[in-house]
Protein backbone atom coordinates (compact mmCIF):
# COMPACT_ATOMS: atom_id res chain seq x y z
CA UNK A 1 0.00 0.00 0.00
CA UNK A 2 2.78 2.21 0.57
CA UNK A 3 3.97 1.84 -2.43
CA UNK A 4 1.05 2.52 -4.08
CA UNK A 5 0.83 5.65 -2.38
CA UNK A 6 4.50 6.84 -3.39
CA UNK A 7 5.66 6.75 0.15
CA UNK A 8 7.62 3.90 -0.57
CA UNK A 9 9.92 3.57 -3.77
CA UNK A 10 9.49 -0.31 -5.32
CA UNK A 11 12.66 -2.39 -5.86
CA UNK A 12 10.36 -3.75 -9.12
CA UNK A 13 7.38 -3.85 -11.18
CA UNK A 14 5.68 -0.85 -11.75
CA UNK A 15 2.70 1.22 -10.54
CA UNK A 16 0.41 2.66 -12.50
CA UNK A 17 -2.65 5.14 -10.98
CA UNK A 18 -5.64 5.77 -13.38
CA UNK A 19 -3.06 5.60 -16.08
CA UNK A 20 -0.37 7.57 -14.78
CA UNK A 21 2.97 6.09 -13.61
CA UNK A 22 3.47 6.55 -9.92
CA UNK A 23 7.19 6.47 -11.17
CA UNK A 24 7.49 9.12 -13.56
CA UNK A 25 4.93 11.61 -12.86
CA UNK A 26 4.34 11.14 -8.84
CA UNK A 27 2.33 14.46 -8.48
CA UNK A 28 0.08 13.86 -10.90
CA UNK A 29 0.10 10.03 -10.22
CA UNK A 30 -0.77 11.08 -6.01
CA UNK A 31 -3.41 13.91 -7.17
CA UNK A 32 -6.18 11.21 -8.02
CA UNK A 33 -5.09 8.88 -4.85
CA UNK A 34 -6.65 9.58 -1.58
CA UNK A 35 -4.79 7.55 1.39
CA UNK A 36 -5.57 6.83 4.96
CA UNK A 37 -2.57 5.46 6.59
CA UNK A 38 -2.28 3.37 9.27
CA UNK A 39 -2.75 4.87 13.21
CA UNK A 40 -4.22 7.83 11.67
CA UNK A 41 -1.68 10.48 11.71
CA UNK A 42 -2.57 14.01 12.48
CA UNK A 43 -0.94 17.36 13.47
CA UNK A 44 -1.94 17.24 17.38
CA UNK A 45 -1.27 20.89 17.32
CA UNK A 46 -4.46 21.92 14.53
CA UNK A 47 -7.88 22.00 15.23
CA UNK A 48 -10.07 19.51 12.53
CA UNK A 49 -11.05 22.11 10.36
CA UNK A 50 -7.68 24.01 10.35
CA UNK A 51 -6.06 20.12 9.36
CA UNK A 52 -8.94 19.49 6.99
CA UNK A 53 -7.87 22.86 5.68
CA UNK A 54 -4.79 22.48 5.28
CA UNK A 55 -5.48 18.99 3.82
CA UNK A 56 -7.54 20.59 1.28
CA UNK A 57 -4.70 23.09 0.41
CA UNK A 58 -2.54 20.45 -0.54
CA UNK A 59 -4.52 19.45 -2.71
CA UNK A 60 -5.08 22.31 -4.46
CA UNK A 61 -8.48 23.47 -3.25
CA UNK A 62 -8.32 27.16 -1.63
CA UNK A 63 -10.94 29.60 -1.21
CA UNK A 64 -14.87 29.02 -1.58
CA UNK A 65 -13.83 25.52 -2.88
CA UNK A 66 -11.81 24.98 0.45
CA UNK A 67 -14.59 25.79 2.60
CA UNK A 68 -17.25 24.01 0.74
CA UNK A 69 -14.65 20.49 0.69
CA UNK A 70 -14.26 20.94 4.73
CA UNK A 71 -17.55 21.31 5.46
CA UNK A 72 -19.01 18.17 2.44
CA UNK A 73 -16.31 15.85 4.10
CA UNK A 74 -17.46 17.61 7.75
CA UNK A 75 -20.95 16.17 7.89
CA UNK A 76 -19.55 12.90 5.74
CA UNK A 77 -17.76 11.79 8.65
CA UNK A 78 -19.91 12.98 11.05
CA UNK A 79 -17.22 15.49 12.52
CA UNK A 80 -19.63 18.95 12.75
CA UNK A 81 -19.59 18.73 16.48
CA UNK A 82 -15.75 18.58 17.13
CA UNK A 83 -15.21 21.23 13.85
CA UNK A 84 -12.95 23.74 16.24
CA UNK A 85 -11.50 21.09 18.97
CA UNK A 86 -7.54 20.42 19.08
CA UNK A 87 -6.96 16.87 17.25
CA UNK A 88 -4.89 16.11 20.41
CA UNK A 89 -8.03 16.27 22.61
CA UNK A 90 -9.79 13.64 20.69
CA UNK A 91 -10.74 10.49 20.91
CA UNK A 92 -9.40 7.49 18.66
CA UNK A 93 -12.60 6.83 16.67
CA UNK A 94 -12.58 10.82 16.46
CA UNK A 95 -9.20 10.70 15.10
CA UNK A 96 -9.76 7.77 12.87
CA UNK A 97 -12.51 9.63 11.13
CA UNK A 98 -10.69 12.97 10.98
CA UNK A 99 -8.21 11.52 8.74
CA UNK A 100 -10.35 9.56 6.98
CA UNK A 101 -12.40 12.88 6.36
CA UNK A 102 -8.68 13.62 4.96
CA UNK A 103 -8.18 11.29 2.76
CA UNK A 104 -11.68 11.77 0.90
CA UNK A 105 -11.61 15.62 1.04
CA UNK A 106 -10.54 16.35 -2.57
CA UNK A 107 -12.94 13.78 -3.86
CA UNK A 108 -9.97 10.85 -5.56
CA UNK A 109 -10.98 8.24 -8.06
CA UNK A 110 -8.92 5.64 -6.12
CA UNK A 111 -9.24 5.27 -1.97
CA UNK A 112 -6.50 3.38 -0.13
CA UNK A 113 -6.90 2.75 3.36
CA UNK A 114 -4.56 0.65 5.71
CA UNK A 115 -7.00 -0.61 8.33
CA UNK A 116 -9.57 1.83 8.49
CA UNK A 117 -12.04 0.11 11.57
CA UNK A 118 -8.26 -0.97 13.51
CA UNK A 119 -8.96 0.04 17.11
CA UNK A 120 -12.88 1.28 16.56
CA UNK A 121 -15.65 0.43 18.83
CA UNK A 122 -18.30 -1.65 16.81
CA UNK A 123 -20.47 1.63 16.82
CA UNK A 124 -17.35 3.23 14.89
CA UNK A 125 -16.89 0.04 13.07
CA UNK A 126 -20.08 0.14 11.85
CA UNK A 127 -20.40 3.63 10.46
CA UNK A 128 -16.85 3.48 8.87
CA UNK A 129 -17.77 0.53 7.00
CA UNK A 130 -21.01 2.05 5.92
CA UNK A 131 -19.04 5.36 4.73
CA UNK A 132 -16.39 2.76 2.48
CA UNK A 133 -19.72 1.23 0.95
CA UNK A 134 -21.27 4.42 0.31
CA UNK A 135 -17.62 5.46 -1.35
CA UNK A 136 -17.37 2.48 -3.36
CA UNK A 137 -20.68 2.96 -5.42
CA UNK A 138 -18.62 5.78 -7.60
CA UNK A 139 -14.78 4.98 -6.41
CA UNK A 140 -12.16 2.31 -6.42
CA UNK A 141 -11.39 1.31 -3.21
CA UNK A 142 -8.29 -0.91 -1.63
CA UNK A 143 -8.41 -1.43 2.44
CA UNK A 144 -6.23 -3.97 4.29
CA UNK A 145 -8.15 -5.43 7.32
CA UNK A 146 -7.53 -8.44 9.44
CA UNK A 147 -11.87 -8.69 10.07
CA UNK A 148 -12.65 -11.46 7.66
CA UNK A 149 -16.16 -10.68 7.91
CA UNK A 150 -15.58 -7.20 6.85
CA UNK A 151 -14.63 -8.48 3.46
CA UNK A 152 -17.95 -10.72 2.85
CA UNK A 153 -20.04 -7.61 3.59
CA UNK A 154 -18.13 -4.67 1.38
CA UNK A 155 -15.55 -6.03 -0.91
CA UNK A 156 -15.98 -7.33 -4.75
CA UNK A 157 -12.57 -8.73 -4.76
CA UNK A 158 -10.25 -10.25 -2.06
CA UNK A 159 -6.56 -10.62 -1.72
CA UNK A 160 -4.89 -12.88 0.58
CA UNK A 161 -0.87 -11.57 1.26
CA UNK A 162 1.30 -14.04 3.41
CA UNK A 163 4.65 -12.70 4.28
CA UNK A 164 4.71 -10.50 1.00
CA UNK A 165 3.28 -13.41 -1.48
CA UNK A 166 0.10 -13.32 -2.82
CA UNK A 167 -2.00 -16.79 -2.00
CA UNK A 168 -5.61 -16.10 -2.57
CA UNK A 169 -7.08 -13.64 -5.37
CA UNK A 170 -11.08 -13.36 -6.21
CA UNK A 171 -14.28 -12.73 -5.20
CA UNK A 172 -15.05 -13.65 -1.16
CA UNK A 173 -16.88 -16.39 -2.85
CA UNK A 174 -14.23 -17.82 -5.11
CA UNK A 175 -11.74 -17.89 -2.29
CA UNK A 176 -14.20 -19.63 0.17
CA UNK A 177 -14.70 -22.59 -3.05
CA UNK A 178 -10.87 -22.57 -3.40
CA UNK A 179 -10.43 -24.56 -0.56
CA UNK A 180 -12.57 -27.74 -0.31
CA UNK A 181 -14.06 -28.16 3.15
CA UNK A 182 -13.93 -24.24 4.18
CA UNK A 183 -17.24 -22.55 4.96
CA UNK A 184 -15.62 -19.60 6.00
CA UNK A 185 -13.18 -16.83 4.84
CA UNK A 186 -11.41 -17.36 8.55
CA UNK A 187 -11.23 -21.26 7.34
CA UNK A 188 -9.57 -20.76 4.09
CA UNK A 189 -6.60 -17.80 5.66
CA UNK A 190 -6.31 -20.52 8.08
CA UNK A 191 -5.62 -23.46 5.14
CA UNK A 192 -3.43 -21.04 2.99
CA UNK A 193 -1.61 -19.37 5.22
CA UNK A 194 1.29 -20.29 7.68
CA UNK A 195 1.27 -19.14 11.06
CA UNK A 196 4.18 -17.19 12.66
CA UNK A 197 5.25 -19.99 15.27
CA UNK A 198 5.47 -22.73 12.48
CA UNK A 199 8.95 -22.92 10.86
CA UNK B 1 8.49 27.22 -10.62
CA UNK B 2 4.76 27.32 -11.54
CA UNK B 3 2.12 28.66 -9.19
CA UNK B 4 1.18 25.21 -8.08
CA UNK B 5 4.44 24.55 -6.66
CA UNK B 6 4.38 28.08 -4.60
CA UNK B 7 1.20 27.40 -3.37
CA UNK B 8 2.15 23.59 -2.33
CA UNK B 9 5.23 25.35 -0.17
CA UNK B 10 2.88 28.57 1.07
CA UNK B 11 0.53 25.96 2.33
CA UNK B 12 3.44 23.91 4.16
CA UNK B 13 5.00 26.89 5.17
CA UNK B 14 1.66 28.48 6.71
CA UNK B 15 1.31 25.10 9.01
CA UNK B 16 3.96 25.07 10.24
CA UNK B 17 4.67 29.10 10.88
CA UNK B 18 1.15 28.63 12.45
CA UNK B 19 1.98 25.77 14.50
CA UNK B 20 4.96 27.97 16.08
CA UNK B 21 2.31 30.16 17.33
CA UNK B 22 0.55 27.00 18.82
CA UNK B 23 3.08 25.62 20.98
CA UNK B 24 5.16 27.29 24.13
CA UNK B 25 8.40 26.63 22.53
CA UNK B 26 8.26 29.40 20.80
CA UNK B 27 7.69 32.07 23.01
CA UNK B 28 9.97 30.37 25.29
CA UNK B 29 12.72 30.92 22.62
CA UNK B 30 12.10 34.63 21.93
CA UNK B 31 12.32 35.20 25.17
CA UNK B 32 15.35 33.39 26.05
CA UNK B 33 16.77 34.52 23.45
CA UNK B 34 16.34 38.39 24.08
CA UNK B 35 17.18 38.18 27.69
CA UNK B 36 20.37 36.44 26.41
CA UNK B 37 21.82 38.42 23.56
CA UNK B 38 21.00 41.77 25.72
CA UNK B 39 22.61 40.30 28.98
CA UNK B 40 25.57 39.26 26.89
CA UNK B 41 25.89 42.58 25.46
CA UNK B 42 25.41 44.82 28.78
CA UNK B 43 26.68 42.23 31.47
CA UNK B 44 29.66 40.24 29.63
CA UNK B 45 30.10 43.10 26.60
CA UNK B 46 30.16 46.24 29.45
CA UNK B 47 28.39 47.95 26.49
CA UNK B 48 28.29 50.80 28.47
CA UNK B 49 31.48 50.67 30.10
CA UNK B 50 33.04 50.62 26.92
CA UNK B 51 32.05 54.05 25.86
CA UNK B 52 31.95 53.00 21.89
CA UNK B 53 28.59 53.65 19.74
CA UNK B 54 29.50 50.59 18.22
CA UNK B 55 27.23 47.12 18.22
CA UNK B 56 29.87 45.26 16.80
CA UNK B 57 32.09 43.65 20.04
CA UNK B 58 29.19 44.44 22.48
CA UNK B 59 26.36 42.99 21.18
CA UNK B 60 27.19 40.71 17.56
CA UNK B 61 29.99 39.16 19.04
CA UNK B 62 27.84 36.79 21.55
CA UNK B 63 25.37 35.80 18.88
CA UNK B 64 27.27 33.21 17.56
CA UNK B 65 26.75 31.46 20.81
CA UNK B 66 23.48 32.04 21.79
CA UNK B 67 22.49 30.71 17.54
CA UNK B 68 24.63 27.57 18.81
CA UNK B 69 21.93 26.44 21.31
CA UNK B 70 18.61 28.52 20.25
CA UNK B 71 18.88 27.66 16.88
CA UNK B 72 18.61 24.01 16.93
CA UNK B 73 15.83 24.42 19.53
CA UNK B 74 13.57 26.09 17.19
CA UNK B 75 14.32 23.92 14.42
CA UNK B 76 14.53 20.49 16.09
CA UNK B 77 10.94 19.95 15.44
CA UNK B 78 10.67 20.29 11.67
CA UNK B 79 11.11 16.77 10.35
CA UNK B 80 11.44 14.95 13.89
CA UNK B 81 8.12 15.63 15.03
CA UNK B 82 6.97 14.67 11.77
CA UNK B 83 8.63 11.31 11.71
CA UNK B 84 6.75 10.79 15.34
CA UNK B 85 3.30 11.83 14.21
CA UNK B 86 3.54 9.62 11.38
CA UNK B 87 2.26 12.45 9.38
CA UNK B 88 5.63 12.32 7.47
CA UNK B 89 3.71 9.29 5.38
CA UNK B 90 0.82 11.52 5.18
CA UNK B 91 2.79 14.36 3.54
CA UNK B 92 4.93 12.18 1.19
CA UNK B 93 1.49 10.78 -0.23
CA UNK B 94 0.02 14.08 -0.75
CA UNK B 95 0.75 15.55 -4.40
CA UNK B 96 3.71 17.87 -3.54
CA UNK B 97 7.43 17.55 -4.26
CA UNK B 98 9.75 16.97 -1.23
CA UNK B 99 11.28 20.12 -2.00
CA UNK B 100 8.50 22.08 -1.60
CA UNK B 101 7.72 20.81 1.51
CA UNK B 102 11.98 21.39 2.92
CA UNK B 103 11.78 24.77 1.66
CA UNK B 104 8.20 25.54 3.23
CA UNK B 105 9.59 24.34 6.18
CA UNK B 106 12.74 26.09 6.46
CA UNK B 107 11.55 29.26 5.28
CA UNK B 108 8.89 29.32 8.53
CA UNK B 109 11.99 28.43 11.03
CA UNK B 110 13.63 31.52 9.10
CA UNK B 111 10.52 33.60 9.94
CA UNK B 112 10.56 33.06 13.34
CA UNK B 113 14.36 33.44 13.73
CA UNK B 114 13.49 36.89 11.75
CA UNK B 115 10.86 38.47 14.60
CA UNK B 116 13.39 37.27 17.50
CA UNK B 117 16.29 38.92 15.74
CA UNK B 118 14.08 42.15 15.15
CA UNK B 119 12.95 42.55 18.90
CA UNK B 120 16.75 43.29 19.35
CA UNK B 121 15.94 46.65 17.91
CA UNK B 122 15.44 48.57 21.68
CA UNK B 123 19.93 48.03 21.58
CA UNK B 124 20.06 50.20 18.35
CA UNK B 125 17.93 52.85 20.11
CA UNK B 126 19.91 52.75 22.57
CA UNK B 127 22.81 53.02 20.60
CA UNK B 128 21.59 55.69 18.45
CA UNK B 129 20.24 57.54 21.80
CA UNK B 130 23.66 57.23 23.40
CA UNK B 131 25.82 58.26 20.54
CA UNK B 132 26.18 58.28 16.80
CA UNK B 133 27.06 54.65 15.44
CA UNK B 134 27.77 53.93 12.21
CA UNK B 135 24.67 52.38 10.36
CA UNK B 136 26.67 50.29 7.83
CA UNK B 137 27.76 48.14 10.06
CA UNK B 138 24.88 47.82 12.09
CA UNK B 139 23.06 46.74 9.04
CA UNK B 140 25.87 44.09 7.83
CA UNK B 141 25.59 43.23 11.80
CA UNK B 142 22.23 42.51 11.69
CA UNK B 143 22.64 40.33 8.19
CA UNK B 144 25.70 38.53 9.34
CA UNK B 145 24.19 37.66 12.88
CA UNK B 146 20.49 36.49 10.81
CA UNK B 147 22.46 34.70 7.89
CA UNK B 148 24.56 32.43 11.23
CA UNK B 149 21.14 31.83 12.56
CA UNK B 150 19.84 30.35 9.13
CA UNK B 151 23.07 28.53 9.05
CA UNK B 152 22.49 26.56 12.45
CA UNK B 153 18.50 26.33 11.29
CA UNK B 154 19.72 24.68 8.02
CA UNK B 155 22.15 22.06 9.74
CA UNK B 156 19.12 21.19 12.41
CA UNK B 157 16.55 20.62 9.40
CA UNK B 158 19.77 18.35 8.02
CA UNK B 159 19.43 16.63 11.11
CA UNK B 160 16.22 16.25 11.88
CA UNK B 161 15.62 14.61 8.79
CA UNK B 162 16.95 11.90 10.20
CA UNK B 163 15.89 11.32 13.33
CA UNK B 164 12.52 10.71 14.92
CA UNK B 165 13.92 11.57 18.55
CA UNK B 166 13.79 15.46 18.72
CA UNK B 167 16.36 15.10 21.69
CA UNK B 168 18.86 13.31 19.53
CA UNK B 169 18.70 15.90 16.52
CA UNK B 170 18.94 18.94 19.16
CA UNK B 171 22.03 17.46 20.77
CA UNK B 172 23.25 16.31 17.09
CA UNK B 173 22.68 19.80 15.61
CA UNK B 174 23.95 21.49 19.02
CA UNK B 175 27.85 19.65 18.46
CA UNK B 176 27.47 20.17 15.21
CA UNK B 177 26.49 23.93 14.71
CA UNK B 178 29.84 24.21 17.99
CA UNK B 179 31.96 22.16 15.50
CA UNK B 180 31.30 24.66 12.66
CA UNK B 181 31.87 27.51 14.82
CA UNK B 182 35.07 26.62 17.00
CA UNK B 183 36.82 25.35 13.79
CA UNK B 184 37.47 29.06 12.92
CA UNK B 185 37.34 30.49 16.33
CA UNK B 186 40.39 33.09 15.83
CA UNK B 187 42.09 31.79 19.46
CA UNK B 188 41.62 28.45 18.58
CA UNK B 189 42.96 28.40 14.91
CA UNK B 190 45.99 30.80 15.82
CA UNK B 191 47.01 27.95 18.79
CA UNK B 192 46.79 25.22 16.15
CA UNK B 193 48.84 27.19 13.65
CA UNK B 194 51.38 28.05 15.87
CA UNK B 195 51.73 24.14 17.20
CA UNK B 196 51.39 22.29 13.28
CA UNK B 197 54.25 22.65 10.90
CA UNK B 198 54.23 25.74 8.82
CA UNK B 199 53.87 23.55 5.68
CA UNK B 200 50.07 22.48 7.17
CA UNK B 201 49.20 25.92 7.85
CA UNK B 202 47.35 26.39 4.59
CA UNK B 203 45.36 23.49 5.40
CA UNK B 204 44.15 24.65 8.71
CA UNK B 205 43.19 28.22 7.28
CA UNK B 206 41.25 26.23 4.98
CA UNK B 207 39.59 24.66 7.43
CA UNK B 208 39.18 27.81 9.04
CA UNK B 209 37.72 29.45 6.45
CA UNK B 210 35.29 26.65 6.24
CA UNK B 211 33.88 27.34 9.66
CA UNK B 212 30.49 29.75 10.19
CA UNK B 213 32.76 32.30 12.75
CA UNK B 214 35.30 33.25 9.95
CA UNK B 215 32.99 34.62 7.96
CA UNK B 216 30.40 36.07 10.34
CA UNK B 217 33.33 38.08 11.68
CA UNK B 218 34.21 39.62 8.62
CA UNK B 219 30.72 40.76 8.29
CA UNK B 220 29.89 42.01 11.67
CA UNK B 221 32.99 44.87 11.32
CA UNK B 222 30.73 45.94 8.85
CA UNK B 223 32.24 44.98 5.78
CA UNK B 224 29.07 43.52 3.58
CA UNK B 225 31.28 40.84 1.42
CA UNK B 226 29.08 38.84 -1.54
CA UNK B 227 31.86 35.95 -0.90
CA UNK B 228 30.70 35.59 2.57
CA UNK B 229 26.76 36.07 1.91
CA UNK B 230 27.54 33.55 -0.76
CA UNK B 231 29.34 31.64 1.53
CA UNK B 232 26.21 30.91 4.32
CA UNK B 233 23.80 30.46 1.42
CA UNK B 234 25.90 27.51 -0.05
CA UNK B 235 25.94 26.25 3.71
CA UNK B 236 22.21 26.38 3.73
CA UNK B 237 21.83 24.97 0.54
CA UNK B 238 24.24 21.87 1.25
CA UNK B 239 22.11 21.11 4.49
CA UNK B 240 18.61 21.20 2.71
CA UNK B 241 20.57 18.80 -0.15
CA UNK B 242 21.65 16.62 3.09
CA UNK B 243 17.82 17.17 4.86
CA UNK B 244 16.41 16.04 1.43
CA UNK B 245 18.90 12.73 0.99
CA UNK B 246 17.94 12.22 4.43
CA UNK B 247 14.04 12.14 3.71
CA UNK B 248 14.61 9.87 0.57
CA UNK B 249 16.27 7.24 2.49
CA UNK B 250 13.44 6.98 5.10
CA UNK B 251 11.25 5.98 2.46
CA UNK B 252 13.54 3.73 0.62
Amino acid sequence: MRMVTGYFRPTAGSISIGGVDMLEDPETAKRSIGYLPENAPLYSDMTVASFLGFCAEMRGLNGAARSRAIDRVLELCFLENVRNQSVDTLSKGYRHRTCFAQSIIHDPDVLILDEPTDGLDPNQKHEVRGLIKRMGQNKAIIFSTHILEEVEAACSRAIIIDRGRVVADGTPDELKKSVPGCGTLDEVFRAITRPDTVK
Amino acid sequence: MNKRDLDNTLAIFKREFLSYFNSPVLYVIVVIYLLASMGFTFFFGRFLDTDNASLTQPFFFWHPWIYIVLAPAVGMRLWSEEHRLGTFELLMTMPLSPWQAIIGKFVAAALVWLIGLTLTFPVVITVYWLGSPDLGPIITGYIASYLYALGCLAVTSAASAYTRSQVVCFIVSVALCILLTLIGYPGIVDTVVRTVPASLESIVRLISYLSFMDHFFEMSKGKFIFRDVLYFLSVIVTALIITHLGLRSKRA
